[in-house]
């Protein structure tokens, strides 16, 4: 039990990996299966899309190199389902490392990705999509085909990042799944910690600890910090309705609701813009939006060849 | 007469004890949970080693981010003040002063202890001590090694990180694909030096130079500012307490 206790509190930071096959499918009877590789600075996802429906997908913690990423985030994607990455028609990479994707055939930026598979996640209602990645920030506005019309990024900077949160659940020693929730476990909402610098965000934690705060409302005073660094980037390009949120951050309430309260205004229900994939309870994972547009434009290259 | 001066910086607290232009004694330890606890131990411990006794102190001086933490006093002075009157009390040749704490740089023009123009960074650890601790952390060497091994480096590597968060990272993929301690600490120190360098030629750059704070101690990054200067700078002994020198010269005065 002791060992067990050291190695959880050095994973404090680390969110769950996961994949998921569409058990409805045979993807052996498909016309075109095109997949799509995003691998970010901190995460990968692989999804794999057979005549324009989900098939599967995967989601895990990015190695040293962008290849090897990629090609674990395949091999997750695929485990149990019989496709090898030779049966794809078609690959797309995105991301960080898109460059390095061994197995796609073209490199696509994560803005354009993240914007098809946003409107493809939420609907076409969606105008604004904000994507909390792991070493950057996006506020992206996109039309109503999910092309992407402009938009404004923070990637010099960790506060308003996935990794800034990471670093402070650990200093903090919460678990970085219960950041969220854990952070309304209060009597009154704080005043936020330092929004510029997640340095020395953890410097001022340590000192409200030592005046005595309890954990949780240091979670919201750092929670409510990031919310309000991201809703100062969102000013500046402008928000449209719609609203949809994507990346790892947006499974965290502790930053979404209070930035929500900032706005003035809801991001969309994570639910698919398809009824049959509500009703069927497939998964809605926001970090998939960026691997998701990968994969939709590599069955648009698929098509463009076969000449439809 | 017998002045104290203390600075509560953003990591370590330091005491300076000055009798008539010299010092008799000075203490520092990192702030931690308890700075009061730390400052009055600390002040136990200067007392003693200056032999005397607690009520001979005429006058204390404070300065430093943790101001507000301070015990009872005479005399305040802001941390661009105290830089200023430590430095020329020490060099009186100084025009420029750079003072790299552990969370803040900042850029100081002056003329003696009259201060002209300043320019600070506290708002990011990009450019302050906070960020070569993080990178000796990743690197696994202590901060002093990590300015004394980046003097063997043979050759730089970009580190395109401004954050000091991103920039661990970094440093931990260079760690990855096998580029040498030695000239990943030699390039952090490089763009660590780059950042202030900018900062300080806001201001404009006037000879002589003087470094001071935590960092000077860090040869590597000493010679980062020399470089980015392309002029010498010059370091007093024990730098990380002029801040504290200054704060007792000012109780001095008052």
């Amino acid at each position: 039990m002791a060992t067990n206790k050291t190695e959880d509190k050095k994973e404090l930071w680390r969110w769950v990996e996961s994949r998921w096959t569409n058990p409805d499918i045979d993807w052996k009877k498909g016309e075109i299966i095109s997949a799509g590789i995003d691998v970010g600075s901190v995460s990968t996802q692989c999804v794999v899309m057979v005549d324009g429906e989900l098939y599967c997908y995967s989601n895990l913690r990015s190695g040293s190199g962008s290849a090897d990423s990629s090609w674990r985030g395949a091999n997750f994607a695929l485990e149990g389902t019989g496709m090898k990455v030779d049966d794809w028609h078609s690959c797309v990479g995105t991301g960080y490392g898109r460059v390095n994707v061994p197995m796609s055939k073209k490199a696509i930026t994560e803005i354009a990705c993240h914007g098809r598979g946003a409107n493809w996640m939420y609907g076409p209602q969606v105008k604004t999509i904000l994507d909390m990645g792991g070493q950057d920030c996006k506020v992206i506005h996109v039309d109503e085909k999910g092309k992407v019309t402009n938009f404004a990024m923070n990637d010099k900077c960790a506060a308003g990042a996935g990794r800034g949160m990471e670093v402070f659940a650990d200093f903090v020693g919460v678990n970085i799944n219960e950041v969220g929730d854990r952070s309304f476990n209060i009597n009154e909402e704080p005043k936020p910690v330092s929004s510029t610098c997640v340095i020395f965000a953890k410097s001022e934690a340590a000192g409200l600890l030592r005046e005595g705060w309890p954990v949780n409302k240091v979670l919201a005073a750092y929670t409510s910090a990031t919310a309000h660094r991201v809703w100062e980037l969102m000013e500046r390009v402008g928000v449209l309705p719609e609203l949809g949120i994507t990346g790892g951050i947006a499974k965290n309430r502790g930053v979404v609701e209070r930035l929500e309260k900032e706005l003035g205004k809801k991001f969309q229900p994570k639910k698919w813009n398809n009824p049959e994939y509500e009703k069927k309870d497939i998964p809605f994972d926001t970090q998939i939006a960026g691997a998701l547009g990968a994969a939709l434009f590599a069955k648009a290259l698929v098509e463009k060849e076969r000449g439809k | 007469m017998i002045s104290a001066g203390i600075d509560i910086g953003g990591k370590d607290v330091k005491v300076l004890l000055l009798k008539d232009g010299k010092v008799l004694a000075k203490e520092k330890a990192p702030g931690g949970f308890d700075q009061a606890g730390v400052i009055e131990e600390l002040m136990e411990k200067a007392l003693k080693a200056a032999g005397i006794e607690r009520k001979e102190i005429r006058k204390i001086g404070v300065t430093g981010s943790g101001k507000k933490y301070a015990p009872s006093h005479d005399v305040e002075i802001t941390e661009v003040g105290a830089a200023a009157k430590g430095v020329s009390f020490l060099v009186p040749s100084a025009r420029t002063i750079i003072d790299s704490g552990a969370e803040d740089s900042r850029g100081i023009k002056c003329e003696g202890a009259v201060v002209k123009d300043f320019a600070t960074n506290d708002k990011c650890a990009a450019g302050a001590g906070a960020f070569t601790e993080a990178m000796a952390r990743a690197l696994e060497v202590s901060l002093e090694e990590f300015g004394k091994i980046a003097l063997k480096s043979t050759k730089t590597v970009p580190i395109n990180a401004q954050c000091a968060v991103f920039a661990e990272s970094e440093v931990v993929s260079l760690i990855n694909s096998k580029v040498a301690k030695e000239d990943i600490a030699r390039s952090v120190n490089d763009a660590l030096a780059e950042r202030v360098v900018a900062m300080v030629k806001r201001i404009g750059v006037e000879k002589d130079v003087v470094v001071v704070g935590g960092l000077a101690k860090n040869p590597a990054y000493v010679d980062g500012l020399k470089n980015g200067f392309k002029t010498d700078v010059l370091v007093p002994e024990n730098p990380e307490f002029v801040g504290a020198l200054g704060a007792a010269l000012a109780a001095r005065e008052s």
